[in-house]
């Protein structure tokens, strides 16, 4: 019984993950029939590609600051949301629409709403509103940022929603005995509590983030320049525009390992091993 | 792991001390006012609000109001000019396309993963099972974009490239491993008397999937089936690589298109988006409950 989905994600999950390291050592056009074993030529052509380094560069940049500002900002919804009122329900709903929007309808609203010429800035006529977003290196990445926090907090907010209403009460209620004000509470409680939702969410933010390809190839396709060519993008760029599927798959092996190895390294901080049921979902 | 989804009613109890003890006698101290996090949530909300506000308002004006009033500001005369011109864009088609896909995705998904599932479940000892279950765990950490390529190479060789079923067969596949994960943990909570007392009437164990796991399984079932449409209706990689006629465009690929087609003529590009959001949301209100707390369970620690 367990058959028909086994044989599906082997045949489309699997053989493909082995597929692209084979590719990895292969020449291919992506059109014509031939593809050839040409061994290290794709990786040395990726890794001697001078834009690889700022596609590197740009990915990590990319993956810190999105770590930097949705995590704050998801521990303090998810703590808010948290607590039950009626008009907390009603807010955790409208917080959740992001979550259903594609990041092609997400990034096509955000390119016309900052549209330098005819978006919101111009409109209103407020001068710092009206900047030339993702048209100048430093803003389009601001800009790409907040676009990614805007579509991801609800999701890790929820996450922390879940598991602060798993912390125990009687624990604030010690704190409370003991004179702690909330401040104190949640520094001293809640925080340290939220431990391994903190590494899971990290997890899921800093490995999701190395596939942001939608978002950015509809917004920036990468730019202005290379400002915003994150290696998805590059990937996506040599394969599929350049015909250059070997390199491709190169740095599509370089995004796997980058991701194998930074879940392992959060793993390892959180000092537990048994999440395997949560990376990547 | 032990409260991934609600459980089925008249099961055992959850296994998550604390989550609900001690909660009615602080009731009060919970309301206690905080401003400091009411300000902050009521400031996301307007963060999460204002573009879809935007967008809204922004779909029901005509060019020329747009360019020349406050691009916050309710249009005076609502037109519905730019929905009939997406309308005959072409819409139907991409819409239609997206069904099929959807549908034809999540279907066969959720019945295949619901198998396996029930047999991991049920068959725990069984070592294939594990190994089973084991590449599905590890499947959950393999990024969709890392392995294209060969997705791609694939579906050019079943000569598949360029039809609906290009984006189907591996959107099945994608959907399958949270989808195991979420529903065998679900029919773990199946109590296991249930399982006997339908063998001793003799059900066969093909029976005993179909007539009693499958319908106490339904809220899972549902969870996955709405996470996974979401998913599907909002793909745009593989309908980048795997198709390339306009006649297969889905509504992700279909909106990037419109946005060239439209050019400058933001009304019409935002009630492209608004049209082609309106489904998912309205799922997302017939689903809301089994969705968010299939997700919250999931994920908490």
């Amino acid at each position: 019984m367990a058959l028909p989905a086994f044989v599906m994600f082997v045949f489309f999950g699997i053989i493909p993950l082995l597929g692209v390291i084979v590719l990895s050592f292969a020449t291919w056009n992506g059109i014509t029939p031939t593809i050839e074993l040409t061994g290290l030529t794709s990786w040395r052509a990726a890794l001697s590609n001078p834009s690889l380094p700022n596609a590197i560069w740009v990915t990590f940049l990319i993956m810190a600051l999105s770590w930097l500002v949705q995590t704050p900002i998801s521990i303090l919804l998810g703590v808010f949301m948290a607590r039950q009122t009626r008009y907390r329900g009603f807010l955790s709903v409208l917080y959740f629409i992001p979550l259903l929007l594609s990041s092609a309808a997400i990034a096509i609203t955000y390119k016309s709403l900052l549209d330098p010429s005819f978006g919101i800035g111009a409109g209103l006529g407020i001068e710092a509103l009206n900047q030339n977003w993702l048209g100048e290196a430093n803003l389009a990445i601001a800009t790409l940022i907040f676009v990614v926090s805007w579509q991801f907090i609800p999701f890790h907010s929820l996450i922390y929603q879940g598991a602060v209403r798993q912390i125990p009460h009687s624990m604030y209620e010690a704190a409370q005995i003991d004179g702690a004000g909330r401040v104190r509470q949640f520094f001293g409680i809640t925080l340290p509590q939220l431990k391994y939702t903190i590494i899971t969410s990290s997890t899921l933010m800093v490995v999701g983030s190395l596939t942001f390809f939608d978002l950015i190839w509809v917004l920036t396709a990468g730019g202005p320049g290379d400002a915003t060519r994150a290696l998805a993008v590059q990937m996506y760029q040599q394969g599929f525009q350049a015909s250059l599927m070997g390199p491709a798959s190169a740095i599509a092996v370089i995004l796997v390992l980058t991701g194998l190895a930074l879940s392992l390294l959060l793993r390892r901080l959180g000092g537990r091993s048994d999440e395997s049921q949560l990376e990547g979902a | 792991m032990a409260t991934l989804t609600p459980t089925p009613a008249g099961t055992r109890p959850t296994k998550t001390p604390g989550a609900h003890a001690a909660r009615p006698s602080n009731r009060r101290r919970l309301r206690e006012s905080n401003w400091i996090g009411g300000s902050f949530g009521w400031i996301w909300l307007l963060i999460v609000m204002l573009p879809l506000y935007w967008l809204v308002i922004t779909s029901f004006k005509t060019q020329a109001n747009y360019f020349f009033t406050n691009p916050l500001k309710p249009p005076t005369e609502f037109t519905f000019e730019n929905y009939q011109l997406v309308i005959e864009s072409d819409f139907v088609r991409y819409f239609t396309n997206s069904v099929i896909v959807t549908a034809g995705a999540i279907l066969p998904a959720t019945l295949i993963s619901f198998m396996a599932a029930y047999a991991i479940v049920r068959g725990a000892g069984n070592r294939f099972l594990r190994t089973v279950n084991g590449i599905f765990l590890m499947g959950l950490a393999i990024p969709l974009q890392a392995v294209v390529i060969p997705v791609y190479l694939i579906i050019i060789k079943m000569e598949l490239y360029d039809t609906l079923q290009a984006i189907i067969l591996p959107s099945i596949a994608f959907a399958i491993p949270l989808s195991v994960l979420v529903l065998s943990n679900f029919i773990r909570d199946v109590p296991k008397e249930l399982f006997e007392s339908m063998r001793m009437d003799g059900a066969t164990e093909w029976g005993t999937m179909w007539r009693l796991a499958f319908p106490l399984t339904r809220p899972a079932l549902v969870t996955v089936m709405i996470y996974n449409a979401v998913g599907i209706w909002n793909g745009f990689l593989l309908p980048l690589i795997l198709t390339q006629s306009p006649d297969q465009a889905t509504i992700p690929l279909a909106l990037a298109t419109f946005q060239t087609q439209f050019g400058v003529n933001v009304p019409a590009v935002a009630a492209s988006v608004t049209l082609t959001t309106i489904p998912i949301v309205l799922l997302y209100a017939i689903g809301r409950r089994q969705l968010v707390s299939g997700l919250t369970a999931g994920f908490g620690k």
